[in-house]
């Protein structure tokens, strides 16, 4: 045989191969139902206690649960505890007692063993875990399904540190239990199936997940796995996802554009946004340990001639994304409080020249540290720069990458404001860390002090609304952060998904593909 | 070829080192305390000196050892590994659209020189190197994924996906790459070939009535193959870890993805791992084109 016949007859196949494929062969050839989800990057971990990054909690909140959670209210229920817990009078030990039946995805029994070393991980490397600790004098389980934890103080927050989806206080086998942690053994309702960096993360159903018996709500209640896969796909580029959930290759697509709003509304029977309101807020630290912030008088001018309304215009847009007003709670949540609101938005140039006088500003350069790795953050940073020149500031931006922008804020001296953001949270010592001690800002003052222990120690829920009201009237007093307002979050899913309810951790037990 | 490498190497430890930020603060998040960060580098041996951590990262780079990944959690010689299917496919079909487009369109443009053809191909050739590849990229997206439903948008297959599906999935990112590219090979042949035309075996070959297809084909591509062989070789080398843009538009899980994710993580050891890899690559590339043109010019060999 001649070579010339050959690699025609070769091309040839290979054309039509190619042909064939580009026509007609299904692409997504499907045996078990799945999910494509397509997420905003790679996780940069699947350990859920380590990082609070929101990426790796919406993945790994089907493998690993929390002792309570969250329902629809934002009120704490219980998930894998039985119920509530019994807290002493003077509210210093909690008894929890677990649900009994509970299968791991090793195939045992999750019991109090479990749960202890669960938690004593959790308080030695999540950062939210550690602040924790510090309030903890004992943790110890009583027989194989209750525990009890005894507190140094009151401490009201624990429950809801307990509770929160991201950082999360997951309870895993005891045995796999390890740092780096290498094998992910939970209680969830999917179990971990597979990784392929840049690729996706493969959760399969969990066959023995033990649910609770009370109607689903928020993340609470009870969780059906019904897809057999759910395959979380990174797509890092933000218009690829509008094109992938346009072309109907995500059955979601998590994080988009705003601009790309109108592009989904005109396309109604393909795909259908997603908007979650009150999704987070940015804010903006200031250095209160160094530099020309460490004056709370220089800080007060700064914060008036500071207009977060044109900012959140900056930053987002359309006005349907952003809500600009002062409370940092959303009205009818229990935490709202007009304290100190007056002083919200006042981008009042004139009166913020008067106050930084007053301060015996001198013209010293005030620096603002942001990062392009999220756009709103660079778009409301060049807005506030003009602002405070107006003001009769010196303001510099100091446009850096993420990784650096989270190394430099850490040194005092580098930096007088920077630009960051956090999810809106239903309790407030959730977020922002400036409310702790050590974050950067370095924040600490007899106010805040006494403002947060009052807080903190009260555990009566219905009191603590109106203590938080005084503890954002000293936020507004001392300025150790702005908070700019609220925006909202744009996804979109497939018309063929049902089931799904928007969360700020999007979740995908309890939906189904229609079909 | 080794001192290359160990000059490579240096310079990569020199150049992620020197650069601001650092991989735990990014790995801990907005929470993370000084003290919690500081605990978690003594795990990763990031709290040593730097020429300590230099030392050991030689000392294993020796017994063949890249380390391990500070986020992917397994060896960075494993990441690469697995990025190392979709990568050389992508560089091997993108090259092939590539040298399809540019060889021909510029063996034409030469022997029209002047000509409207000439004009045509040279105009598209300059479009073609100045449209940005994430804006081509998205048009061919919407068209052919979005609209048509002939592509996948984004992805290199779902789990378990046949090589079929996988090299399917690749198809537009290489149209794109293979577009782009092609006016560089396009412009180094036209050029070549121009060169080639004007000499007197040309000449010659003409005066003894060759067919003029004879003449550019055997007698005068021949003589231009080296430098379109170079640029083709470069271009295969510039993709293996140069493809970013079109990896990261079509979440294509390339070594080009893996860098820059690594690069704004800070996450050394596939940095210098990878950029180690990509470099031995260029060279070898570079070996076997020096190879190749004793096949394609005998007078090298002499």
């Amino acid at each position: 045989m001649s070579a010339v016949p050959f690699i025609r007859r070769r091309t040839v196949l290979t054309a039509a191969v190619l042909v064939g494929v580009s026509m007609g062969v299904p692409v997504f050839a499907q045996n078990k139902s799945a999910l494509n989800l397509a997420m905003i990057g790679e996780p940069p971990t699947l350990d859920i206690m380590s990082t609070p990054a929101d990426l790796v909690c919406i993945i790994m909140q089907h493998v690993f649960e929390p002792l309570f959670t969250f329902d629809a209210k934002a009120a704490i229920v219980p998930m894998l505890a039985e119920s509530l817990p019994k807290v002493s009078a003077d509210g210093k030990l909690y008894s929890i007692t677990l649900r009994k039946g509970v299968m791991l995805h090793n195939g045992r029994e999750l019991n109090a063993d479990d749960v202890v070393a669960s938690l004593k991980r959790w308080m030695d490397v999540s950062p939210r875990g550690k602040s924790i600790s510090k309030e903890v004098a004992d943790l110890s389980a009583k027989g194989t399904h209750a525990i009890e934890i005894a507190l140094k103080n009151s401490y009201a927050p624990l429950l809801s540190q307990l509770a929160m989806a991201s950082g999360m206080a997951g309870m895993m086998a005891k045995e796999s239990l390890a740092q780096p942690l290498k094998e992910f053994v939970g209680t969830g309702p999917y179990q971990f199936k597979e990784r392929r960096p840049d690729q996706y993360v493969l959760l399969t159903r969990f066959d023995k997940y033990s649910a609770r018996k009370e109607a689903a709500s928020g993340y609470g209640g009870k969780r059906t796995a019904v897809v057999d896969e759910l395959r979380f796909v990174p797509v890092p580029n933000a218009n690829t996802r509008v094109e992938g959930a346009l072309a109907g290759q995500f059955h979601y697509a998590d994080l988009l554009p705003i601009e790309a709003l109108a592009r989904i509304e005109k396309a109604p029977g393909k795909v259908v946004p997603i908007m979650t309101p009150s999704f987070g807020f940015p804010y903006l630290v200031f250095n209160t340990k160094e530099g020309v912030n460490a004056s709370q008088g220089v800080r007060q001018a700064l914060r008036t001639a500071i207009g977060q309304g044109e900012m959140l215009a900056a930053g987002f847009g359309d006005t349907r994304f952003f809500i600009a007003e002062g409370n940092h709670f959303p009205k009818g949540t229990p935490f709202y409080s007009a304290a100190g609101t007056e002083f919200y938005n006042e981008r009042n140039a004139s009166k913020a020249k008067e106050l930084a006088v007053k301060a015996g500003y001198k013209g010293e350069t005030v620096r603002i540290l942001t990062s392009r790795q999220y756009e709103f953050h660079y778009n409301m940073a060049l807005i506030m720069a003009e602002q405070l020149k107006r003001g009769g500031f010196k303001a510099e931006l100091n446009v850096v990458d993420w990784a650096t922008l989270i190394q430099r804020r850490a040194d005092s001296k580098l930096w007088d404001i920077y630009i960051t953001h956090s999810g809106q949270f239903p309790e407030p010592m959730l977020s922002p860390p400036q409310l702790g001690d050590g974050a950067p800002g370095w924040w600490s003052s007899p106010a805040k002090q006494a403002a947060l222990s009052a807080l903190n120690q009260e555990p009566n829920p219905a009191k603590r609304g109106a203590l938080w009201g005084k503890v954002q009237q000293v936020v507004y007093d001392e300025v150790p952060y702005v908070n700019v307002g609220k925006f909202a979050s744009l996804s979109a899913k497939s018309p063929a998904l049902e089931g799904y309810t928007a969360h700020t951790y999007p979740f995908f037990w309890n939906t189904s593909l229609k079909g | 070829m080794l001192l290359v490498m160990a000059l490579v190497a240096v310079m990569v430890f020199v150049l992620t080192r020197a650069a601001s930020g650092d991989p735990i603060g990014v790995l801990l998040g907005d929470q993370a305390t000084e003290q919690d960060i500081a605990r978690i580098k003594i795990v990763y041996g990031l709290d040593k000196p730097l020429l300590v951590q230099f030392g050991y990262w030689c000392k294993e780079l020796l017994q063949g050892n890249l380390g391990d990944s500070i986020f992917l959690q397994r060896p960075v010689t494993q990441a690469l590994w697995e990025r190392a299917e979709p990568t050389t496919l992508l560089a091997l079909m993108a090259v092939f659209i590539a040298t399809a487009i540019g060889v021909p369109f510029g063996i034409l443009s030469a022997v029209f020189r002047g000509k409207l053809v000439d004009q045509v191909c040279s105009g598209l050739a300059m479009l073609g190197a100045s449209i940005p590849s994430f804006w081509f990229g998205l048009i061919l997206m919407q068209i052919f994924a979005v609209s048509l439903g002939w592509f996948p948008v984004s992805g290199y297959g779902e789990p378990g996906a046949s090589i079929w599906v996988r090299i399917h999935a690749l198809m537009l990112p290489s149209v794109v790459l293979g577009v782009l590219n092609s006016a560089l090979i396009l412009r180094f042949t036209r050029s070549s070939m121009l060169d080639v035309l004007g000499e007197d075996y040309v000449r010659t070959a003409r005066a003894k009535g060759l067919d003029e297809s004879v003449v550019v084909l055997k007698h005068a591509l021949r003589n231009a193959l080296v430098p379109i062989v170079t640029v083709i070789g470069l271009t295969v080398a510039l993709m293996i870890g140069g493809a970013v843009v079109t990896e990261t538009v079509f979440g294509l899980p390339g070594v080009g993805n893996l860098v820059v994710s690594a690069v704004l993580r800070r996450d050394y050891p596939v940095i210098q791992g990878a950029l180690l890899v990509v470099a031995g690559i260029y060279v070898l590339i570079n070996f076997f084109v020096d190879l190749l043109y004793t096949v394609v010019d005998p007078r090298v060999r002499g």
